[in-house]
């Protein structure tokens, strides 16, 4: 069901935090979070983030729901309704009718449920600002229709977060972001604290509730294995760049970006035969996003850089359709080879 | 759900210290509650001899004036706890939004008033305390319950910001801004009320510090009226007396740090229960 149409864009988008330090807190730096990133997810599709801790692949998908402010750039939704907008230009109350169409899964489901609220309330609460309209008695339905759509009943809505497992949580997490009837579902890092064993029930559930209800993820992870079951398209980023996009078979069978390759060698496999390649260890840490290197944020680290990656950012380059890698080096030798 | 589920109660029955100290603090409530109204005298009528050591008619003897010092002992903790539970409740009511107001925003609005707050610790209490009742007019029980409230506000602030700092970044607070609500209904709805079992060890702790600056500012005539049946003002009076009768600086020293302890031991217990950062996994 996906269609070629886009439901975000992501336009050049820049999320920069300035540092302030010092007594009359001077402006000494920005952190470059997010550092130009250009991005499409289209209508009905996942399309899974991948990087490692402190890439902005979390700061890119709070941006959309503003939770981090961006500071140069635009993001473009596609209402149900209407003709496409630039979230960015938009201020905290031109931001609300687009927020129901927009919802967010987090990470931690230990912190994401506030303790002193039963589950009925908290996926409640969505609806009070969204659809002030309902009565108790269909707020109550819509509540207990919920949760049974995530795998739980009805009856639980008047317990409390301590009184379920991680996997529950969980799921009472998707059921919040589920209330308000939303489109593009924005997900941090859904399953990474939880057990293996209960990571691939939600990912069951977030695919059969993204064919039910036609949804769009933007599936944020840190880790290839996770997202290659679910996303259509990978989109690989480091340092507030994207380094690599493409559908999920060719970036998993035929990556080009030599962080790609670096992060793809790291996946353990179930079953390692002896054909596989050796593992690409990466030397060192990734730079901070405070002092980034210039030109392509990943030479520092590159076992092909040569001097002129440190001249400027390289833009992503289609090399198939829909596979777009941003690294002139190995494009280069790909088509020596071919040629 | 209450502030005291049925778990943390038996966390707090199995705590032998929080058990005395609400003990201690229970007695003391009633105490001063129930005996100068059960009594047919008046803790302020002269009516008996001067002088008499403690005995069975008068428990903790009487005073220079002829009056019974059980009664007076126990009528000055109405007005101790008065005052203390008031000058918490003052406290609170200013440093917690200080507190919330600080933590949440951040930046140029926090520095300003955490270094407003800063400066108020900066001064010793009781220093700030006489200072203050001085510029409120001088001895009055208003004033000292102001004074009192105000020398506790930057406790609250402080504590309510540092719990702020860290609720904030729970993702459900996150959540509740994706949502679009305003900021006004995050704290109160969503930090506020995850911030209340610290708080209340605070104001626990804080009610035995408050009886005390009280006494203190009663002792050194800033307090209230020369004469009442107060615990400071008592053992103001008491001390040309010392070698002859010193029952009447004991009793209401005792009075004073019994109050003081069980305020101290009660709040700790519930810091054990109540702080979720202490609370062992049961």
């Amino acid at each position: 069901m996906i269609s070629n149409k886009p439901i975000l864009e992501f336009q050049d988008l820049h999320v920069h935090f300035p540092i302030h330090a010092g007594v009359f807190l001077r402006h000494v730096g920005d952190v470059k979070a997010v550092d130009g990133v250009s991005l499409k997810v289209m209508d009905g599709e996942t399309l899974g983030l991948v990087g490692e801790s402190g890439c902005g692949k979390t700061t890119t998908g709070k941006a959309v729901v503003r939770l981090a402010p961006p500071t140069q750039g635009k993001i473009v939704f596609h209402p149900r309704e209407g003709n496409p907008v630039d979230l960015v230009s938009l201020d905290r109350a031109g931001m609300r009718p687009y927020r129901a169409e927009i919802q967010m899964i987090f990470q931690d489901p230990y912190s994401s449920l506030n303790p002193r609220w039963s589950v009925g309330d908290i996926i409640a609460e969505p609806l009070t600002v969204h659809e002030p309209g309902l009565s108790h008695a269909e707020r109550d339905d819509r509540v207990a229709w919920l949760l049974e759509k995530v795998g739980l009943t009805g009856e639980q809505a008047h317990r409390y977060p301590h009184e379920f497992s991680g996997g529950q949580r969980q799921r009472v997490g998707i059921a919040r972001a589920l209330a308000t009837r939303p489109r593009l579902v924005i997900a941090d890092e859904p399953v990474s604290a939880l057990d293996v064993s209960i990571q691939a029930q939600v990912i069951n559930l977030m695919q059969d509730l993204q064919e039910e209800f036609g949804l769009s993820y933007l599936f944020i992870a840190h880790d290839l294995s996770v997202v290659e079951h679910i996303s259509h398209r990978v989109a690989v980023m480091y340092l507030g760049n994207i380094v690599e996009v493409g559908p999920v078979e060719t970036i998993n069978d035929a990556p080009i970006h030599p962080y790609t390759r670096a992060l793809l060698s790291a996946v353990p496999l179930p079953d390692p035969r002896p054909g596989r390649p050796e593992r690409i260890r990466l030397q060192g840490e990734p730079p901070s996003p405070l002092n980034k290197p210039s030109g392509c944020p990943f030479r520092t680290r590159c076992p092909h850089a040569i001097a002129s990656c440190a001249e400027s950012i390289p833009p992503l380059v289609e090399v198939t359709p829909g596979h777009e890698v941003a690294c002139p080096v190995m494009l280069d030798q790909a088509s020596r080879s071919r040629g | 759900m209450t502030l005291i589920s049925s778990k943390s109660w038996r966390m707090l029955r199995s705590n032998r210290t929080a058990l005395v100290g609400l003990c201690i603090v229970t007695g003391l409530l009633l105490g001063s509650l129930l005996i100068p109204l059960l009594s047919s005298a008046s803790p302020d009528s002269q009516d008996f001899e001067r002088f008499l050591s403690p005995s069975f008619q008068h428990p903790f003897g009487t005073d220079a004036l002829g009056r019974d010092l059980f009664l007076r002992t126990f009528a000055g903790g109405r007005i101790s706890l008065f005052v203390a539970f008031v000058a918490v409740g003052f406290s609170l009511l200013i440093g917690v939004p200080m507190g919330l107001i600080a933590g949440y925003a951040g930046g140029k609005v926090e520095s300003l008033i955490m270094r407003f707050v800063d400066l108020m610790l900066s001064f010793p209490s009781i220093l700030l305390a006489i200072v203050l009742v001085t510029a409120f007019g001088g001895a009055s029980l208003q004033s000292l319950v102001l004074s009192v409230g105000i020398v506790g506000i930057p406790q609250f602030a402080r504590q309510t910001r540092g719990e702020v700092l860290s609720l904030r970044e729970h993702e459900y607070v996150l959540s509740a801004q994706a949502l679009g609500f305003g900021h006004v209904r995050i704290l109160l709805r969503h930090i506020l009320p995850n911030a209340i079992a610290p708080l209340t060890v605070l104001s626990t702790l804080r009610i035995g510090t408050a009886v005390l600056e009280a006494a203190g500012l009663s002792f050194l005539g800033l307090g209230v009226e020369v004469g009442t049946a107060e615990w400071g003002v008592m053992i103001k009076d008491a001390r040309e007396f010392m070698s002859q009768s010193p029952w009447l600086a004991i009793f209401p020293g005792l009075a004073l740090s019994m109050t003081v302890l069980g305020f101290n031991l009660f709040g700790d217990g519930l810091r054990d229960v109540l702080d979720p950062k202490q609370v062992r996994k049961g």
